[in-house]
């Protein structure tokens, strides 16, 4: 059974088509990445599944429950974690107190007007900061923290909600090479232990080729290709869209905007 | 009502709409690039009349009002400019609102001297030569001044719309006013920008308070009426557009004059005068287009400004430090009535000061933490007041049921307004509470048969043994620490960290399962429920309540108070509010000159500690930003 | 910006330390607490300090009253009632004064009135118009000194009914002041001339009347006569819309307060000629009394008086007559001593009322005319007060029957 699967998604903007008549799936515990070249619809796609933006037509499946136009808060509740593109924390909190926070609304506490939020599921924040090697920064404000560590911080807090679907938007944007390495080991890790499937956007094609389990490609809106690394190297429609545009896969390598 | 005196009267619309536009295009220039809320806009557009008035009285004929239009806002403009240099460029790194607080105090201090310099008397300004006649016009006589100003307005309007699309200046201005972080990067000299840009508007209100001078006479109140006007038209028209301002303008002053125009109807069943409903009309047209269009007519959505000061530090429990002071001032506070013998003054402004406490920490509440920066704060304590006054006057009830009840009929009432306020943001939603504030002060003024009127509730005092003082003192004390506890228990739980959550990255907080707008709602509401308790506090304390005591002065009161205490700390708004009620108290008695040296000592607290006066405190103990 | 710290500290100390420490006693001075909002109508009211002033110097220069010094502590009332409240209870228990005189505005004298009812302090009423201070929320500690809103109505009411005009116009501010003359005048002038006919009511915001429209929607209405309550600079902005777009003319124009150089003298070459109100022709009233003020004024200020001057003045020299009358400060005793007090006054002699606590001090009705470029008023009589108010019997039922 697949843990994701959309179905004939579409969406345009002003009589362009961004998304158009988008399907595939996203099976238990996989590791998928969705590229394309600039424009392509990769966001537009994304922010449809994750309920940011309400698709025009089509289907969102998550475990088989139909999400799409749902809001993002909503679809969260379900069990699907995300990060963003751009990371951002509670520049106000501290670390610790940023994964509290998304445990205190798993918990549906979120309306609480009595307890200190400090003391509830503070030893479970702790853990999940351990996992992603962030323990010793718990009590530090969030706003302190290099950009590096902000991403880290955001797996913690999407691994919160014990998601069985986390989506990622760019995970490794704007990071040095070595720590982008660092991390998606460290995603690849962490969802392996839980069993968590993973759909991610990612400009770095060495990112991609060395972790994803699978590849789908779109281009002006329309999915080109969905294979396995080698398949996607191989495939002419896919060459034909980053190399028409003037980028090869060693180029764009470190070409992340 | 003929079709010609219906159009005859749009017309006159017309005329107002130049004067409203003047007013507001250079607040909208300002903010759109500054994001200062220049609240001294009003009173620049004042000056601009007086000086108006004495180039076209001392110099006279043509020259002197003619040309003496034009030298006023030259002048104005050197004005703007160095208000910018001397006093806003050294805050632009305090948090967000402080320059509100800057300017707050130059209101105080120019119309102060304003009076000094040009004395108390209204000052009726020549008819302008050339002008002085009026023209038929559908049977009727237009004053030909009102025709030259329905012209100069979209003539002004054009002159601008093309120096902002065609110059570099003009590119600059858009670019800043679309997303401000970027003209920085672009290597723009930012301190420039902003200063011609302060000038500029600085300018256009001088110019418009001059050409004022052959209808209306310069008088001392017009500042603020003036900033009141410009922010309405401005937030309707979209802040930074100026094409909107104008429409924004027309359709304000259409509304009016159709009120004049239509009078006295009768319904049979009820007469309505609908002159009656200028009061109000610019703030229901505000709130109108503000729930249907969030931005404005022509706004809009602004790229989220990230403030340029460094962001709050996480709350902490109060130190112990702190809680062992707490402790002596609460000590001292409940021993105030054995001091007080022999000065029971200390116990009347003990009450005032403890209700200042509690309106500011409830504002603080949503401000602060939910990042709603509220205008309109004055609604919940005039429901709170109202409503505990008016339940003692028609039904009778005992004090403690009208205190009981204070808190639920502004809680209500916050809950109304709020649902719709929470959908916008920024400035937007400042200025929507600014107009459901003025709404139901209206309501209370209008309401005569119900509220009072004008003259408000009076006589609903304090039951024995309330009556006394003292008693009544620690009743208030007892209230006040109850409601500052709560608002700050509730700022630990998770609730206050989801509000917070909620305002530093909406979309974060959504995507952990938050609904912001609910917890901003509720948070708003709870914030209403607890200054209406300071409402109900007020009325018994004063045997009294009326419109004036909730009009916006009030919510700007407010706002200064949480803002002089420090936004970014939560003692913040009760030493604000202690410092600023008990200022305002002892500066009253001090001198003539009062609102002049309120002023100055705001000014100087203003350049002194930009992270406000908690906040400095907190600095010079080494313990950053976090009592 | 870290040396101006201390300063500031020291600074704000030391105004904490004015406002919260008493000033030493004088026991040899009667202490009266005075209170206005000077700030929001410096127009009426610096006039109006300067005739309390002269009052006080005046009584002072005598030897006092009850062989003490009279000792004025005046205080700013903020514009609104809630700070109204303050500044009294501030007067009573810091100054420790138990007689009160001002206010301005309507609203403010009567959270005043009511201040003083509930706490058994002396007020003195000097300028707030409205009847209820008088009379439904009177009280027996409140006494005014200026003629009501319904006075003022009545001294028009011949006049505007001898104008035989049947189709009326009326235009008021939106406020006590404003709705209470245009009733009282709707209701006088209704049975002074049954035929009458009300045409349209136009009541603008207090200081924002947008003239122009105003003036156009009374013109549409086709009314033969216009009352008029507006003042200060809505006036202004009235009158000028009115003469440019020839609203005024060939109307009867009734109008309240006009005549007071604070409202006429800024109109200076506009003042609309012809229009019948209530004011005060100071350079024209020759009675010895009169002439004695005027010049006494103009000496000490160097400059002419206007009504506030006139109000100033005798509210201060009614406190020193009823103290006198006294024989002492205590307050049920002053109550008393006012009630019936008599005494002159630059408009000649008047009394305070036992029956409702209103002075019978008139006002000039008259024409505005127009002489040597500025406005002033001719053709006109003093109205004395009690010919105009209602007897003890009426009174009676207006007033809560706690106030006597």
């Amino acid at each position: 059974m697949s843990v994701l699967a959309v179905k004939s998604l579409s969406k345009s903007f002003g009589g362009v088509h961004a998304v158009n008549q988008v399907s595939f799936t996203v099976a238990r515990g996989e590791f998928l990445a969705l590229i394309g070249p600039n424009g392509a619809g990769k966001s537009t796609c994304f922010n449809m599944i994750n309920g940011q933006l309400a698709p025009d037509s089509g289907e969102i499946l998550f475990e088989d429950k139909n999400i799409a136009g749902l809001a993002p808060r909503d679809i969260w509740r379900l069990g699907v974690g995300r990060t963003f593109q751009v990371a951002a924390t509670f520049g106000s909190m501290t670390v610790v107190e940023n994964v509290q926070m998304a445990l205190i609304s798993h918990g549906r506490e979120t309306y609480g007007l009595w307890r200190p939020a400090a003391s509830l599921h503070r030893e479970r924040a702790i853990d999940l900061l351990a996992q992603v090697g962030m323990r010793e920064a718990a009590d530090r404000p969030s706003r302190e923290l290099a950009y590096g560590d902000v991403k880290r911080i955001e797996l913690a807090i999407a691994l919160a909600n014990e998601p069985r679907l986390l989506l990622m938007d760019e995970p490794t944007a704007g990071m040095a090479p070595r720590e982008r390495n660092d991390l998606i080991k460290l995603v690849k890790q962490l969802v392996v232990e839980r069993g968590i499937s993973v759909l991610f956007t990612e400009h770095s094609m060495d990112v991609v080729f060395a972790y994803a389990d699978r590849i789908i490609v779109l281009a002006r809106g329309r999915l080109i290709a969905d294979g396995d690394a080698a398949a996607i190297r191989e495939n002419p429609q896919v060459q034909e869209v980053y190399f028409g545009t003037g980028k090869t896969f060693a180029h764009a390598q470190g070409a992340a905007p | 009502m003929t079709l010609s005196a219906f159009l005859f009267q749009a017309l006159n619309g017309l005329a107002s709409a130049s004067g409203l536009f003047f007013i507001a295009v250079g607040l909208s220039l300002i903010f759109g690039v500054t994001r200062i809320i220049n609240i001294a806009h009003g009173s620049l557009y004042m000056l601009g009349t007086y000086i108006a008035y004495s180039f076209a009285t001392r110099i006279g004929g043509g020259l002197g009002f003619w040309g003496g239009i034009v030298a006023t806002a030259l002048i104005v403009c050197v004005l703007g400019a160095l208000i910018e240099i001397l006093l806003l460029r050294r805050i632009y790194r305090a948090p967000e609102l402080f320059q509100l607080l800057a300017t707050f105090a130059l209101v105080l201090v120019i119309n102060d001297a304003t009076l000094w310099l040009w004395g108390s008397e209204d000052l009726l300004g020549p008819r302008a030569p050339g002008l002085r006649g009026a023209v038929e016009i559908f049977g009727r006589q237009l004053p030909s001044y009102d025709l030259f100003l329905i012209v100069i307005g979209p003539a002004v309007l054009l002159v601008l719309h093309f120096a902002l699309a065609k110059t570099r200046f003009g590119r600059l201005v858009r670019a800043a006013t679309q997303d401000r972080e970027m003209v920085g990067a672009l290597g723009v000299n930012q301190a420039i920008l902003f200063t011609s840009v302060f000038a500029l508007g600085a300018a256009l209100a001088g110019l418009g308070g001059a050409l004022q001078v052959a209808r209306e006479p310069a008088t001392l109140a017009t500042d603020l009426i003036a900033i009141g006007d410009a922010f309405v038209v401005v937030v309707v028209g979209g802040m930074g557009s100026i094409t909107g301002a104008y429409l924004a303008a027309v359709i304000i002053a259409e509304v009016k004059a159709l009120c004049i125009a239509i009078g006295v109807v009768d319904f049979g069943f009820i007469t309505v005068n609908f002159s009656k409903l200028t009061l109000v009309a610019e703030f229901l047209v505000m709130a109108g287009v503000l729930i249907a269009r969030p931005y404005g007519l022509l706004g809009r959505p602004q790229g989220a400004v990230r403030s340029v000061a460094e962001a709050e530090d996480p709350i902490r429990p109060a130190a112990p430090g702190l809680k062992a002071l707490a402790v002596a001032v609460l000590a001292l506070l409940m021993g105030l009535p054995l001091l007080a013998q022999a000065s029971p003054y200390l116990l009347v402004l003990g009450i005032d000061v403890l209700i200042a406490v509690i309106f500011a920490t409830s504002l603080h509440f949503i401000m602060g933490p939910g990042g709603m920066h509220s205008f309109g704060h004055a609604a919940y304590f005039g429901l709170g007041a109202y409503g505990a006054a008016l339940m003692v006057k028609w039904l009778a009830v005992p004090m403690g049921l009208g205190l009981v009840a204070a808190p639920l009929i502004a809680l209500a009432g916050a809950l109304l307004f709020g649902w719709f306020a929470v959908r916008l943001s920024g400035v937007y939603l400042a200025m929507l509470t600014l107009a459901f504030a003025q709404i139901v002060w209206a309501a209370m003024f209008q309401w005569e048969g119900f509220t009072g009127g004008s003259n408000g509730v009076i006589g609903v005092w304090p039951p024995p043994p309330f009556n006394s003082a003292a008693v009544y003192y620690l009743l208030t004390l007892a209230i006040a620490v109850i409601a500052v506890l709560l608002l700050r228990r509730f700022l630990f739980a998770p609730f206050g960290y989801a509000m917070r959550a909620g305002r530093d990255s909406p979309l974060r907080a959504e995507a952990i399962g938050i609904d912001v707008k609910r917890v901003h709602w509720l948070a708003f509401a709870i914030a209403g429920g607890i200054c209406g308790i300071a409402g109900g506090l007020f009325a018994f304390a004063k045997g009294s309540i009326s419109p004036e005591t909730i009009h916006v002065g009030r919510s700007i009161d407010g706002l200064v108070m949480v803002l002089l205490g420090g936004i970014q700390t939560l003692t913040g708004p009760i030493v604000g509010a202690s410092v600023f009620a008990t200022l305002q108290d002892t500066v009253m008695r001090q001198t003539e000159y009062w609102r002049a040296l309120l002023g100055l000592i705001i000014l100087l607290l203003v350049l002194a500690f930009p992270q406000g006066i908690v906040g400095a405190v907190a600095q010079i103990f080494g313990r950053r930003r976090s009592p | 910006m870290n040396t101006m710290r201390p300063v500031l500290y020291l600074a704000m100390a030391g105004a904490f330390a004015l406002g919260l420490i008493r000033p030493a006693d004088a026991q040899n001075t009667i202490k009266i607490g005075e209170l206005n909002s000077y700030k929001i109508q410096p127009q009426f009211l610096d006039p109006y300090k300067k005739g309390w002033e002269m009052a006080v110097d005046e009584v002072n220069a005598k030897g006092g009253v009850l062989g003490k010094k009279l000792e004025v502590i005046s205080r700013d009332d903020g514009g609104n009632p809630g700070d109204a409240v303050r500044a009294a209870d501030e007067l009573v228990t810091r100054e420790g004064v138990n007689i009160i005189a001002g206010t301005f505005l309507s609203h403010i004298g009567l959270a005043v009135t009511n201040f003083a009812g509930q706490k058994k302090v002396f007020f003195l009423a000097a300028e707030p118009l409205t009847d209820k201070i008088t009379w439904q929320n009177g009280n027996r500690y409140t006494f005014r000194l200026r003629p009501s809103t319904y006075m003022q109505v009545a001294m028009l009411i011949p006049d505007a009914a001898a104008a035989k005009k049947k189709r009326w116009a009326l235009v008021y501010p939106n406020f006590e002041y404003g709705q209470s003359a245009a009733e009282n005048f709707k209701a006088m002038l209704k049975k002074a001339q049954p035929d009458v006919e009300f045409v349209t009511e136009q009541a603008p915001p207090l200081g924002k009347v947008d003239a122009g429209a105003v003036v156009q929607a009374l013109d549409d209405a086709k009314p033969d006569a216009i009352f008029n309550v507006l003042f200060g600079a809505d006036l202004s902005k009235l009158v000028r819309e009115g003469n440019t777009r020839g609203v005024f003319k060939n109307r009867t124009v009734v109008s309240l307060l006009t005549g007071e150089p604070e409202y006429l003298d800024p109109l200076k070459d506009e003042s609309p000629v012809g229009w019948i109100v209530t004011g005060y022709p100071w350079d024209k009233i020759k009675t010895p009394a009169h002439t004695a003020f005027v010049d006494a004024y103009k000496k000490k200020f160097n400059d002419y008086p206007r009504l506030g001057s006139i109000v100033g003045y005798a509210t201060f020299k009614s406190l020193a007559a009823g103290i006198a009358k006294a024989g002492s400060t205590d307050t049920e005793k002053l109550v008393e001593a006012f009630k019936g007090l008599k005494l002159d006054s630059p408009f000649g002699p008047f009394e305070y009322r036992a029956s409702d606590h209103q002075a019978t001090m008139g006002a000039y009705v008259g024409k505005i005319a127009m002489e040597g470029g500025k406005g002033t008023m001719v053709d006109f009589k003093y109205v004395d007060g009690k010919d105009v108010l209602p007897g003890p019997e009426e009174v009676k039922k207006l007033r809560p029957a706690s106030a006597n």
